[in-house]
């Protein structure tokens, strides 16, 4: 790896790149998704399998085989795609290693991939990628794949073309939000920064994603590294900052690891560090790591933290970008609203503006867990519904069943029930609802989950995390978690519906930091929402739901006598069943069962 | 490197049995290898999370003699260091079994029934979650999201990562390590 000592050393590796592979577009190529999941999934195999069976076919040179990021589709890892030349690419899940050599084969034999197994191009459709543009495209660990698609031309523009505040003026014409959550202008926080006093400033890229069910900063760091340094760097000539650190949970090994690659490289080759392609401009990144503490999310316990401090909040004002990190100005986004750095300065504000709504334009990357059947990420143009993104990319439930609701923003987000899933999705309809965009973890939740043991269970989650520096959050939290417990065990009162209410909002009103302020929204949300689940709670307490069929709606499909491990369903096929209630283990299995809405539970 | 002015331990290693000399000297190694300014207390301050946890990947865990040596060796008094260890999940202070058992409880793990392992595992093994077996083989502990929402519910042994885990494979999931 040469240091590129001018712009135009630049320009000229980025065309040889293009044109090198001379085959470059007449090449097949086989991109494996090697991340987390995937790898976990035997990611490793399949690519070993396939670089073997290529060796063996003396294919190696003619097929570019590509150690990629992930594509986001997280219920097929391991996943596989095949780009042959002038043709659409084509995407394979759940591959094995098997499978991978029978590709080679067919290859080999063809010269094409014969009626290749596809994952639904539906998924990918209604998707706009912008900030997961790269991710499962190219290889992170090379930086020449980087480059070829573009790669640190806009730093390039940042430090020779533009001046800093056409930069700023840039982001903030483009109306790009905080995509970890809070939604604050990115601009407006750069404009403040760049006017912050004194001379040294710090750019911080938020990774430290806590959020459980929220994957999307991962899959970035772990499939597309150097757009996250390229828009930290372009942030700090804008700013007129030097140093930069990315701080990133210690749960995240493979991410790290391929950041410090891509840091690494991008040195090598003169793109951070002293004298950027032969300029005055100086940046440099470090990686720092967290330590397993929720609030740190929070930019001032984070900022904390990097400073070897317990990761408590500090009262804002002054924000980071009056005193920060060691008491100088500091900028800190998230990933994902770094990832859209580079794509608005290439294609301007106009561009981004004509995606998404008016508030808030661009995309937003949601993560979808939990019981749904296409688990994984996508990336849609902000507004689009709730009902789109669940059920045309999400592909409905895990189970058929019409989904209850989803909860948004992690532990700190609200439960949005099925009757607004028409809702499109912004950061102020989220909020009006009583949830938040959050960093975009989207936890779907079929028909048989207790909400009051959700609420519950974030709850804990808080209580667990509370940093216990301010009193509402440190104790708040503890009580509201309390009454949750009192009303799970039966032994709730009546009043303690409006003593959740009170307390949540004078948690929300009184708390130090936004993490504090936004605890109670799952314990609100599902009050506001599912009010009559406390309600049945409060009355029935512990005991387990009975389970009645109902003779009417019931057809005799015999279904859920197939399914009771109790054997406690007696009925003849084509008439009514009962359940015997005495031998019932109230698992639920026959109300899950049944495709006719005919057994209630009490 | 700063001398110790605030901490009661000294900057060497404490008299421990024969086996953590050489995890001590690892230790000091990379300490040494910081090079932070001991007229920098910011400076010395923001290595300490790295350090600790270097410390905890050769000590496995970090007893409180681990932190005192830090401590000296960073000139930071003592109950700080503590302060950041015992503020951070990642950081343990008591000793692990020989494999640590991590439920991840994540919300999709718990959606997908995460608390049923759980329970299953206590009742197995007979140690609530953060505890350890009497025997010494199991530590029980929870993870933070991995962010692995795909796999769910999910749970690691010694890091070893396992997907759509149900109660029934429990058992036969612990066995491996039973042996």
């Amino acid at each position: 790896m040469t240091r590129l000592a001018t712009r135009t050393d630049l320009n000229q590796l980025a065309d040889s790149l293009r044109q090198a592979p001379a085959a470059g577009a007449a090449k097949p190529q086989i991109f494996v998704g090697m991340s987390t999941c995937g790898l976990a999934s035997g990611a490793g195999k399949v690519y070993d399998a396939i670089a073997a069976a290529l060796q063996e076919k003396g294919l190696a040179d003619h097929v570019q085989l590509i150690k990629a990021g992930c594509v986001g589709l997280c219920f097929a890892e391991p996943t596989v795609e095949l780009q042959l030349p002038n043709q659409p690419i084509v995407t394979l899940g759940d591959v094995t290693a098997e499978r991978g050599r029978q590709l080679v084969d067919e290859l080999a034999a063809n010269g094409s991939f014969s009626n290749p197994l596809s994952v639904d191009n539906a998924i990918f459709k209604k998707q706009v990628r912008i900030a997961l543009r790269n991710c499962g495209r190219i290889d992170p660990e090379q930086i020449s794949d980087y480059l070829r698609n573009g790669g640190y031309q806009m730093l390039a523009k940042a430090v020779f073309d533009w001046q800093p505040q056409d930069v700023i003026d840039t982001i903030k014409a483009s109306g790009l939000r905080g995509r970890g959550g809070g939604g604050f202008p990115t601009g407006v926080k750069w404009q403040a920064a760049q006017g912050a006093a004194g001379e040294i400033k710090y750019i911080v890229c938020n990774a430290d994603e806590g959020d459980p069910g929220a994957f999307m900063d991962r899959s970035v760091l772990e499939g597309d590294p150097h757009c996250v340094l390229e828009a930290m760097a372009v942030a700090g000539r804008a700013i007129g900052a030097r140093r930069g650190f990315v701080y990133c949970r210690a749960e995240y090994p493979l991410a790290v690891k391929r950041l410090g690659i891509a840091i690494e490289q991008a040195r090598a080759m003169g793109l951070l560090g002293e004298k950027i392609l032969g300029s005055d401009f100086a940046f440099d990144i470090e990686i720092k790591y967290g330590a397993g503490a929720f609030v740190c999310g929070e930019e001032t316990s984070l900022i904390h933290s990097i400073e070897g401090k317990r990761g408590e909040p500090t009262v804002k004002p002054p924000f980071p970008a009056e005193r920060g990190l060691w008491d100088a100005s500091t900028t800190v986004n998230n990933v994902e609203t770094f990832a859209n750095i580079v794509p608005i300065l290439e294609k301007g504000a106009a561009w981004f503006r004509s995606i998404g709504t008016e508030k808030s334009p661009g995309t937003k990357v949601f993560s979808l867990a939990g019981d749904i059947k296409n688990v994984g990420l996508a990336e849609i143009p902000m507004g689009m519904t709730i009902q789109e993104l669940l059920y045309d990319i999400g592909g409905g439930s895990s189970d058929g069943k019409p989904i209850k609701a989803v909860q948004t923003g992690g532990p700190s987000g609200g439960c949005i029930p099925s009757i607004k899933f028409d809702t499109p999705m912004e950061y102020e309809t989220l909020t009006a609802l009583g949830s938040i965009m959050g960093s975009g973890g989207m936890i779907v939740m079929s028909e048989g989950t207790s909400m009051v043991k959700i609420a519950h269970f974030y709850l804990q989650f808080t209580c667990d995390e509370s940093c216990g520096k301010c009193t509402p959050c440190r104790i708040g939290c503890k009580r509201l978690h309390e009454i949750l417990d009192r009303i799970l065990k039966g032994e709730g009162k009546p009043e303690d519906l409006t003593k959740l209410e009170e307390l949540g909002n004078v948690i929300k009103d009184t708390a130090l930091c936004g993490l504090g302020q936004t605890a109670p929204n799952p314990v609100l949300s599902t009050l506001r929402w599912f009010r009559g689940e406390y309600e049945e709670c409060l009355k029935r307490g512990n005991r387990p739901p009975t389970y009645r069929i109902d003779p009417v709606k019931c057809v005799g499909c015999h279904a859920c006598f197939k399914v009771c491990p109790a054997n406690c369903i007696e009925g003849k096929v084509k008439q009514p069943h009962t359940i015997r209630q005495q031998d019932c283990v109230h698992c639920g299995a026959c109300f899950k069962t049944c495709k006719f809405d005919a057994i209630a539970r009490e | 490197m700063a001398t110790a002015k605030h901490s009661s331990a000294a900057a060497t290693a404490p008299a421990t049995p024969g086996a953590d000399t050489a995890k001590y000297q690892q230790l000091e190694a990379f300490l040494t290898g910081l090079k932070v300014d001991g007229a920098d207390l910011a400076g010395r301050r923001a290595v300490l999370i790295p350090a600790l946890h270097r410390a905890q990947e050769i000590f496995s865990y970090l007893p409180t003699e681990v932190q005192k040596f830090i401590a000296a060796h960073l000139n930071l008094h003592v109950s700080e260091v503590n302060g950041v260890v015992s503020f951070y999940h990642y950081f343990k202070t008591k000793m692990s079994g020989k494999h640590t058992i991590e439920f991840c409880l994540g919300t999709a793990c718990y959606v997908r029934g995460a608390a049923k392992l759980i329970e299953k595992a206590e009742s197995m093994l007979k140690a609530k979650l953060g505890e350890t077996t009497t025997d010494g083989l199991f530590t029980l502990g929870s993870l933070r999201c991995v962010g692995a929402c795909s796999l769910a519910p999910v749970v690691q042994i010694d890091g070893k990562t396992y997907g759509r885990v149900t109660a029934e494979q429990i058992p036969a999931i612990l066995a491996e390590y039973q042996k």
